[in-house]
């Protein structure tokens, strides 16, 4: 009798393949995973005792100490808030406006529709540039305050389309059925296309909120000196920065040095850079379903 | 008379066309309050800056009004194709523009298409969440990552090495210029390699099943039907994507290298616009930095007019 096992009946270059494969993505894993798993690892390790090197992925000298630490740091604290904050508001307004616009542009009846198309499609290809826009920033009087976070990114034309080309699949008879009871256009938006754009949303959710969170250098090139507007990417930044040689930005903190004299720089970095990656870590995998499939729809379209 | 009926007819017409536009206009009240926010922003945020280009064109001094400054031509581009850095800062965003074309297509369509070849569902969904992680996490996140594995000081890169016996010294990589491209390259692969999976392993499942099948059944194993197959079932996607970044070119960002680089390595590092940030604003020379953002902005335009025609050539489509 002969055994069908997995891979049993596969001529030999077949199972010399699947071995590959098993070896190349298992070592892909490790190469990603691995520099995390030691951060996490130094950053629950005693700051003096990480100097001796030999940390991989488990703490040798376990300690809270470097979170204790941080967490005593005021800039921190304002950074970790101004981030949340920024990253829910940024995420809710971004994704009505972008929601809205799209749904105006995938009315086949909508006559502005043609030039809105192009008018916010020139505009992923054409920029002022930094200069410019730094500018109108300033002129605007959005140096120093929150709103730098908010209404430069307000629609992304990318988003739109996006949301657009699914909005595109949702038949238009249940828009015209809706309207002949009464509902109008704004309602029908709101309670029937919005609920069913579900999918779209969240991917483009998603792509918001990382980039809220993710973003340092409109901290740093517009509230750089507003320490009640400071990020947490902005404050991670500066202590990188402060400790490579040849550094870009100097740190007039001295609460930030004084805090780096009790537990090793590293050991600061380390816990911070932690603090900044886990709740990315704690929403992406959920999302992943629909964040594929808006990716492939954008990239389709787009 | 009978002119004279047409022209009435016309202008009944026109006067109809007219009267239907503003009933549609009425009727699409909604879909216009919905829009003309935005589009109103569109041209605040995107359209208006367009208008400081003017300042490469004068010596732009801030305390004047418009009226008053001095206009100067084209004397600040002369000035930058003249700057012996404008043609440093050109060679190293090309280099790093290729290496990272050329890496960032290779790996992802190499781990692609050995993801596709991963039986268990599981393990293979598995690998993918692990290998999207790198892409949400901030380039300020990576940097530090980077710099603590390429450390001379416990850095894990050095301690393998040194283990390996092919050093005896820990090297200061990021203290060398010459090990800059490399650097970003691999970090920027590392960063993007699961992500852009994504639409290659969507385009493999395009592929019909059928295929597989006829293949098999004509004796082909699967590393033939992998190159025979799946390979050239991408090969539009690969094509498509290699065009689009062609009109990418030179605008490759500057948070990797902002945040990676440092005075030592300089000579290696500086792109265009962080070449444009530090004369433009850290140097208070708005002018000239303004003429190295268009220089940015119309080569850019010019290389996707190039790439959208070669497109066209390829494909008889367009993807403007």
């Amino acid at each position: 009798m002969k055994s069908k096992g997995l891979l049993g009946s596969a001529p030999l270059s077949d199972r010399f393949l699947s071995v590959f494969v098993y070896v190349f993505v298992i070592f892909v894993m490790i190469i990603t995973l691995y520099p995390f798993l030691n951060v996490l690892a130094l950053s629950f390790n005693d700051s003096v005792d990480s100097v001796r090197g030999g940390i991989t992925i488990f703490p040798r000298d376990w300690t809270w100490e470097n979170y204790k630490v941080i967490f005593s740091f005021s800039g921190l604290i304002t950074g970790f808030k101004i981030s949340v904050f920024r990253t829910v508001a940024g995420t809710v307004v971004g994704l009505i406006s972008a929601s809205m616009l799209a749904f105006t542009l995938s009315r086949p009846d909508f006559q502005g529709r043609k030039f809105v198309s192009v008018f916010l499609a020139l505009t992923m290809y054409v920029s002022g540039g930094l200069i410019p826009v730094y500018f109108l920033i300033r002129d605007l009087h959005m140096m120093n305050t929150f709103w730098v976070y908010i209404l430069p990114g307000l629609v992304s034309a990318f988003n739109v389309f996006v949301i657009r080309s699914f909005m595109d699949g949702i038949p238009f008879a249940l828009q015209e059925s809706a309207k002949l009871d009464g509902a109008n256009d704004f309602t029908i938006y709101w309670r029937l296309i919005l609920p069913m754009s579900k999918p779209a949303l969240a991917t483009i959710a998603l792509f918001l909120a990382v980039g809220q969170w993710n973003s340092w250098f409109d901290t740093y090139l517009y509230n750089g000196s507003s320490e009640a507007l400071t990020t947490l990417q902005f404050e991670l930044m500066k202590v990188l920065q402060s400790t490579t040689s040849g550094n870009n930005v100097d740190i007039h903190n001295s609460n930030m040095t004084q805090m780096m004299s009790t537990v090793s720089p590293e050991s600061v970095k380390m816990a911070i850079t932690i603090v900044v990656t886990v709740p990315i870590l704690l929403v992406y995998p959920f999302l992943q379903r629909y964040f594929v499939k808006g990716m492939t729809l954008g990239a389709v379209k787009g | 008379m009978k002119a004279v009926t047409t022209s009435v007819q016309q202008q009944t017409h026109k006067l109809k066309k007219e009267r239907n536009f503003w009933r549609t206009a009425i009727r699409n009240k909604y879909l216009y309050m919905m829009s003309l926010p935005f589009v109103i922003w569109v041209f605040v945020f995107s359209y208006y800056p367009l208008w400081g280009w003017t300042m490469a064109f004068q010596k732009y001094k801030p305390a004047r009004s418009f009226g008053e400054q001095e206009w100067v031509g084209f004397d600040h581009f002369k000035t930058l194709f003249q700057d012996d850095t404008f043609y440093l800062v050109m060679r190293n965003t090309l280099a790093m523009s290729f290496m990272g074309i050329i890496a960032g297509f290779a790996v992802p369509i190499i781990f692609a298409v050995l993801l596709n070849e991963v039986r268990s569902m599981a393990f293979k969904r598995f690998a993918q969440t692990i290998s999207y992680l790198p892409h949400f996490v901030s380039w300020v996140v990576v940097a530090g990552i980077v710099t603590k594995m390429l450390s001379a000081d416990h850095g894990t890169v050095n301690e393998i090495l040194m283990w390996l016996g092919l050093i005896d010294q820990p090297i200061q990589f990021l203290a060398k210029g010459h090990y800059f491209w490399g650097i970003i390259t691999v970090s920027d692969v590392w960063k993007e390699m699961g992500w852009n999976t994504i639409i290659y392993l969507a385009a493999i499942a395009g592929i019909s099943q059928e295929m597989y099948e006829a293949a098999r059944v004509d004796g082909a194993n699967r590393i033939r039907q992998i190159w025979h197959i799946t390979l050239p079932g991408i090969r539009s996607t690969i094509v498509i994507l290699l065009i689009m970044s062609i009109g990418h070119l030179i605008q490759i960002g500057f948070e990797k290298q902002f945040l990676l680089g440092n005075n030592l390595v300089r000579d290696y590092s500086q792109v265009l616009d962080l070449y444009a940030l530090e004369y433009g604003l850290q140097l208070s020379r708005y002018s000239f930095g303004t003429a190295i953002n268009i220089f940015n902005s119309v080569v850019s335009i010019i290389l996707l007019f190039t790439a959208n025609g070669l497109f066209k050539k390829i494909t008889k489509e367009s993807i403007m």
